[in-house]
């Protein structure tokens, strides 16, 4: 008996510990960033902030270039995105679609290049963009991100594409589409949640990038925010509020996107992986 | 998805008039052929051109002498191979490499271990709970791991962060000052915590998904016999995911070799240069102290380990497409 009760007790209990082990540090993120200074080096941790505070935000958004990073990191991920999401859609349909020679080699490539070490790879690309003569430009960034994310949706769109039955493009083309409007009528708007999930995670691949722009983009007015949120423990030495004030205005675009897509992002991310 | 699905299926129907196929010609029938190609082709370029170009690049600094002499006045210096005499005769890169591969181990079975039983746990409660786990899961998922990093740093501050007063709290007083990324071992501790913080709810969600796929009646085939949790997830859950587990493993492997910016920015190698992985070590090498050619070499030898590493997955995969052809 006591055995049973503690079995249908202790999962719920491990689950309340883990929720909060995973939210924590979020958690300990967005209040810190509304304390007072005098709460964020209190003796006693400060658990809630009571009264507070827009200063630390005040701060980061006033801190030199914070639009600029903010514009660029966000043109930069759309256009590395898109670009990826409309090449990696036709390369999908005709992996999952069709049988040619040479098809095993590609998604051989693509999956090699899945595993590409982009971060010790920037010694070349700083000479071959030192060469082109385009350091501290985002074109070159954008397009190194492109081919980074690409992979991944390749392999991840063509498990989608791969689910959609045979038969309901077949029909529509009996019924007189041709293969491109079979694609475009009936596959597409059936490809819709596993191209939100796939563009979910290559916004985050090339929100959070580091390295490359660290080393391509010197110049203050081409970097991106992960460069800037780096530097700013630098600049603003241990002023944590303003710190996680900071970080928060670089994770809320993401939190907010996943919340809101996290549901059609699990399911479809599963069949891409199982599928391999 | 099922309604989805008909809806679709039903809608572009009425629309389209009959009759419009003619019959399929010679040269379109050519035309066909090329389609596929057509298809793969901007994937393909740009994969060649931004990737392979570079990754040729990178092959040929390797085998020069290129410092910021050179790289200044555009000079090239052939050195054969003497980049990669100079790695592979150093103790420090083995050492690197070594304290690489274990780390990634160390991770890995961690994040599959720990993913994998909060996967099941996730089966196995009510829907109230499951969305609260659900939720805590996906915000640590869904932090910029750049962002994630400070936030670390913040939990683990030497004087203020949270951490070291509750250790303090708990009793274990020596820790109330106590500077997390002082050594070696203590800077990973809080590295690793961060990855597999950030790690495992990819591994327990998708898990989870994935175990609602398995039909019931196995499990009731595999009670009916007599089988206990463990002996039900050896002879159903496991055999059934093992594509799962299999593809999960190596997407850890070789996320976690490549883990860049955790360690760099969390303690950018140090203290005294004792937790660099081999991504750091490229880098510190390469960049940091302007030997173009060597740090070249080094991430050469880098991605040649990473094959090693994950060869017997790729071997699979290799098969596995050759019997679907």
């Amino acid at each position: 008996m006591r055995r049973s009760l503690l079995g249908r007790v202790w999962p719920g209990a491990a689950a309340v510990v883990l929720f909060i082990g995973f939210a924590f540090p979020v958690y300990w993120m967005f209040t810190t960033a509304f304390k007072a200074n005098k709460d964020i080096v209190a003796d006693d941790p400060v658990w809630f902030p009571a009264s507070p505070t827009f200063e630390h935000f005040k701060t980061a958004v006033n801190a030199d270039g914070f639009w600029t990073f903010v514009g660029n990191s966000f043109a930069v991920t759309l256009i590395a995105v898109g670009l990826s999401l409309v090449i990696a859609l036709l390369a999908s349909f005709a992996v999952a679609r069709m049988r040619f020679k040479g098809r095993k080699s590609f998604i051989l490539v693509m999956m090699m290049a899945q595993m590409a070490p982009w971060e010790v790879m920037v010694i070349a690309y700083y000479m071959i963009v030192r060469d082109a003569e385009m350091l501290n430009s985002l074109v070159p960034l954008a397009a190194i991100y492109t081919v980074m994310v690409l992979p991944f949706t390749v392999l991840t769109l063509r498990g989608y594409v791969a689910a959609v039955p045979k038969e309901l493009e077949e029909s529509a083309m009996v019924d007189g589409c041709t293969r491109t409007q079979a694609f475009v009528r009936v596959i597409f708007p059936l490809l819709a949640p596993g191209l939100m999930a796939t563009s979910l995670f290559g916004f985050i691949t090339v929100w959070n990038e580091f390295p490359m722009v660290l080393i391509l983009n010197k110049d203050d007015a081409a970097q991106t925010l992960p460069v800037w949120l780096t530097g700013f423990r630098t600049t603003f030495g241990d002023d944590w509020g303003a710190t996680m004030a900071a970080s928060s205005l670089f994770a809320v675009p993401i939190l907010i996107l996943f919340v809101i897509l996290q549901r059609k992002a699990v399911g479809g991310l599963t069949s891409g992986a199982v599928k391999g | 998805m099922s309604a989805q699905l008909k809806e679709a299926a039903a809608e572009p129907a009425p629309r389209i008039s009959k009759g419009g196929a003619p019959p399929p010609r010679r040269s379109q029938e050519r035309a066909a052929k090329s389609v596929p190609y057509l298809l793969i082709l901007p994937a393909a370029a740009v994969t060649v051109l931004l990737l392979g170009w570079t990754l040729v690049k990178n092959g040929m600094l390797s085998f020069q002498n290129l410092n910021p002499r050179q790289l200044i006045q555009h000079i090239t210096e052939w050195n054969g191979v003497e980049n990669y005499q100079e790695v592979l005769g150093s103790a420090d890169f083995w050492r690197v490499t070594g304290r690489s591969v274990v780390f990634t181990g160390a991770n890995v079975v961690l994040i599959m271990t720990l993913g994998c039983l909060i996967g099941l746990l996730l089966a196995r409660l009510g829907t109230k709970l499951r969305v609260l786990l659900l939720l805590g899961l996906v915000l640590a998922w869904a932090m910029p791991v750049v962002a994630a990093t400070t936030v670390f740093q913040w939990l683990f501050d030497q004087r203020f962060g949270v951490v070291n007063h509750v250790l303090d709290a708990l009793g274990w007083h020596a820790m109330a000052d106590f500077n997390w990324t002082s050594g070696q071992f203590s800077t990973f501790f809080v590295i690793t915590t961060l990855i597999v913080w950030q790690s495992i709810p990819f591994v327990a969600i998708n898990l989870y998904a994935a175990t609602t796929t398995i039909p019931k009646e196995l499990y009731e085939a595999a009670s009916l016999d007599g089988a206990g949790p463990w002996k039900q997830f050896t002879s159903v859950t496991f055999p059934f995911l093992k594509p799962f587990f299999l593809a999960t493993t190596f997407l850890e492997v070789i996320w976690v070799f490549k883990a860049f910016t955790q360690v760099f920015a969390i303690s950018e190698g140090g203290p005294d240069r004792l937790t660099e992985t081999l991504p750091v070590y490229a880098f510190v090498e390469g960049m940091g102290n302007q030997h173009f050619g060597m740090g070249a070499a080094i991430s050469i030898l880098t991605i040649v380990i990473l094959l090693a590493l994950t060869a017997y997955y790729l071997r699979l995969v290799l098969k596995q497409e050759e019997d679907e052809l």
